[in-house]
């Protein structure tokens, strides 16, 4: 019996997302086929990766990652000017964790300078995240988006406690929104329903599917993935066809595998590798499942991934 | 492929007598199809109807077993492409790659025989030594199995040679260890099937491209062998991806027999890190065994644990065992939370406990692995059961207080609870783990 290639047949496709402007935005999504099977569907841009920066110093961070960006972690411009000139980053995202109530509580307004002075020094896309305080975001992100406005930028996130005013501010300045649900189809099926229903425009959409670390959950959002590319890819479900971002480092950066000494855990090996291969092994699981857009941290970790990408299109 | 059970009864006697303990042959045959019951159980069942419904029930992907005893592994037998449709049956293995030429031989394998970890109550370790002939010799080949063995008592091996004399030398020192020998090219097939047959083991076979290997598979079962996994030679991470999905598709979707075996692959590379990711594209795809140049610790843990998360049942939730743990140095003055047994909220909780770094007692009630709200709401995670659980586990002989922390998501439990456990005090902690550092931190900074 002659083998023949067996192809699916999608019926839908990605939406496609640019994001940034000028020589160095950067489309996502836009693939016709599953994650990679280019043999049976057009797959037009490569899943891209954004580094992330942090508007107050990364305290909270493993050792062995502040170090990486001791000499430029407490200004977030020149943080992120590193990134992009020193370690070749496609994409900023910055965090601005300092506005959490439980953290600096930074004020909205302090957010938006840091906003301005990061985009001052770069000239790669730049997302923007909230400190995931849903209140609190509602009025970093509002005065976040005022700040950017012109640069073609991915806010998040919205969700379900606070989208309307995300979305309205999303929509004001022109940017590009992440809509985050709980890891669940269903939810983020719901919420781009609501997010469009607002008058934003679904292919300005990218969908969080909510991560989650390798050991630590992995399996649920590689499975929620899944699902939601086959709802865009098979059934052609428009409310599913948003591109997906990952948070990976947010996720990785704190559970036990990429934190605890040698010393504590001899059978684990190193902790600087472990923590390294812990960020990009939860990364190729997301990439697996259908990721467009990965948020990183640690730069072996995201030239590991790179390689990997590069070999998978 | 599956069959209805109207297709399996056109196939029995219709005699309905009953003999195999059902009313009639139609519901013999519902049961055939679900898999409740054998053909066995038919006395009057024609060699024509077990010839087909033997053929039928064949897994599309068959199993193989390397090793002997209760270490031995077993892959195959999958039977979806996506784990959200039915549970991926049995994990890939890892394989550590031991040249014949290395120094350090019996080193490696004892890596091997020492890789086991434990991870959510599950002991995981690297399965497989493949000793490659690098030498060409027999004899040192022949040796290296030998060390290999000794080292790692437990370890299924492969044979890496596609040479029979040195494979004759290497084989007598697995008897009944029930090897993969890798293996079989289309020039050297009679040779190999020979070797496999008569020395127990399974065959590796190996052609360029999936027709190919089809081909070869083909040539191979036709020589009456069945115990094959295939290897195409994809080893960079778009071939792997490509041809293990047309492969898993062919076996299952399109019932091509000549590929449904499991996948043998290599992942290979001088950067550690690149050698960890690419093996990570060939567990999320398909791979059932993995080659590896390299297993320091770090790596196999990553790899070990996406397996275990993989190849996990997603209509069951993972459970953690019902304790009360200890979080860092937790003394007797140490806050005591409770929470449910998914594991997803215990590693969660437990995160963000040792993240605040407050020394505490966490205590993880079985809920039959469901999360907090849902337990609640299963009438799982009740006032009654919280005290009942406090109370039996012994937790007041370690601690000098009596208060407990409960999840914010079940605050309405407080009241109920303080009466069921006289003389306790009952706080209500936040509702999502982040928030506990600073719960804890400010809980310890009053007290």
């Amino acid at each position: 019996m002659a083998f023949v290639v067996p192809k699916e047949t999608y019926n839908g496709k990605v939406c496609e997302v640019e994001i940034g402007t000028g020589p160095r935005a950067v489309k996502i999504g836009g693939e016709a086929a599953l994650p990679f099977l280019a043999f049976e569907g057009a797959v037009p841009n490569k899943p891209a990766i954004a580094y992330e920066v942090q508007d107050v110093p990364p305290d909270d961070w493993p050792q062995t990652l502040q170090d990486v960006y001791k000499d430029v972690s407490a200004d977030p411009a020149k943080w992120a000017k590193h990134c992009q000139d020193e370690l070749g980053a496609q994409m900023i995202a910055l965090r601005l964790i300092g506005t959490h109530p439980d953290r600096q509580n930074r004020a909205a307004e302090d957010a938006a300078k840091t906003v301005k002075d990061v985009l001052a020094a770069i000239d790669v896309p730049l997302i923007i995240l909230g400190s995931n305080n849903a209140e609190k975001d509602a009025q970093v992100l509002k005065s976040a988006c005022d700040a950017a406005s012109g640069r073609n930028c991915l806010i998040g996130k919205a969700q379900e406690a606070n989208y309307k005013t995300v979305v309205a501010s999303a929509m004001a300045s022109g940017h590009k929104l992440i809509a985050m649900s709980d890891l669940d189809v269903n939810l983020a099926k719901q919420l781009n329903i609501l997010i469009t229903q607002m008058g934003f425009d679904k292919d300005k959409i990218v969908t969080d599917p909510m991560s989650s670390a390798l050991g630590y959950g992995i399996e649920y959002t590689y499975s929620v993935m899944e699902r939601i590319r086959a709802a865009a890819l098979f059934q052609n479900d428009q409310t599913m066809a948003p591109p997906m971002v990952n948070d990976v480092g947010m996720y990785v950066w704190k559970v036990k595998e990429t934190m605890a000494p040698e010393a504590d855990q001899p059978s684990w090996g190193p902790v600087a590798d472990r923590g390294i291969g812990w960020e990009a092994t939860t990364a190729m699981g997301f990439l697996m499942a259908g990721s467009d857009l990965l948020i990183m941290r640690h730069p072996k970790a995201v030239d590991t991934v790179v390689t990997m990408i590069d070999g998978l299109v | 492929m599956a069959l209805s059970g109207v297709e399996i009864f056109k196939h029995l006697p219709k005699t309905n007598c009953k003999k195999c303990g059902h009313p009639t042959c139609l519901a013999f045959a519902m049961k055939l199809a679900a898999k409740q019951a054998t053909l066995d159980a038919c006395p009057d069942a024609s060699e024509e109807a077990k010839a087909f419904l033997g053929a039928a029930s064949e897994p599309p992907i068959k199993g193989i077993t390397i090793g002997a005893g209760d270490k031995a592994l077993k892959v195959g037998e999958e039977t979806v492409l996506f784990r959200h449709e039915k549970k991926f049956v049995n994990p890939c293995g890892f394989a550590l790659l031991i040249k014949d030429t290395d120094a350090d031989v019996e080193a490696k394998a004892k890596a091997v025989a020492d890789s086991e970890i434990e991870r959510v109550g599950q002991k995981l370790r690297v399965e497989l030594i493949a000793v490659k002939n690098e030498s060409g010799d027999a004899g040192k080949f022949a040796d290296a199995v030998k060390k290999a063995v000794s080292a790692a008592p437990n370890a299924g091996i492969i044979l890496k040679s596609s040479n029979k004399a040195a494979l004759e030398a290497a084989l007598p020192a697995l008897a009944g260890k029930k090897p993969l020998i890798d293996g079989a090219t289309a020039d050297n097939a009679d040779d190999m099937v020979a070797l496999a047959k008569a020395n127990g083991a399974s065959l590796a076979v190996r052609a360029d491209g999936i027709d190919a290997v089809s081909q070869l598979a083909e040539k191979v079962v036709g020589m009456g062998f069945k115990d094959i996994v295939i290897d195409t030679g994809a080893r960079k991470p778009k071939d792997m991806i490509e041809q293990y999905t047309q492969i898993r598709r062919a076996a299952l979707k399109k019932g091509f027999k000549a590929l449904g075996f499991p996948i043998i692959t290599c992942a290979f590379s001088d950067d550690p890190f690149v050698e960890q990711a690419l093996a990570s594209v060939a567990v999320a795809k398909y791979a059932s065994i993995v080659v590896l140049s390299d297993i320091s610790n770090w790596k196999t843990l990553g790899l070990i644990a996406l397996r275990q998360n993989l190849y996990t049942d997603p209509q069951v939730p993972m459970q953690v065992s019902q304790n009360v743990y200890k979080v860092g140095d937790a003394k007797e003055n140490a806050p005591l939370l409770v929470t449910t047994n998914f594991s997803l909220t215990y590693f969660i909780v437990l995160g963000e406990v040792e993240n605040s770094k407050v020394p505490s007692w966490l205590a993880v009630m079985e809920t039959e692995g469901l999360s907090v709200l849902t337990a609640w709401a299963a009438g799982k995670f009740t006032a009654a059961k919280i005290a009942q659980y406090i109370q039996e586990s012994g937790i007041e002989g370690k601690i000098s207080h009596k208060e407990l922390i409960i999840p914010g998501y079940v605050a309405v439990l407080s009241g109920a609870l303080e009466d069921k456990l006289p003389g306790w005090k009952i706080t209500v902690g936040p509702r999502e783990a982040n928030a506990l550092p600073a719960f804890l931190k400010n809980k310890t900074a009053a007290a």
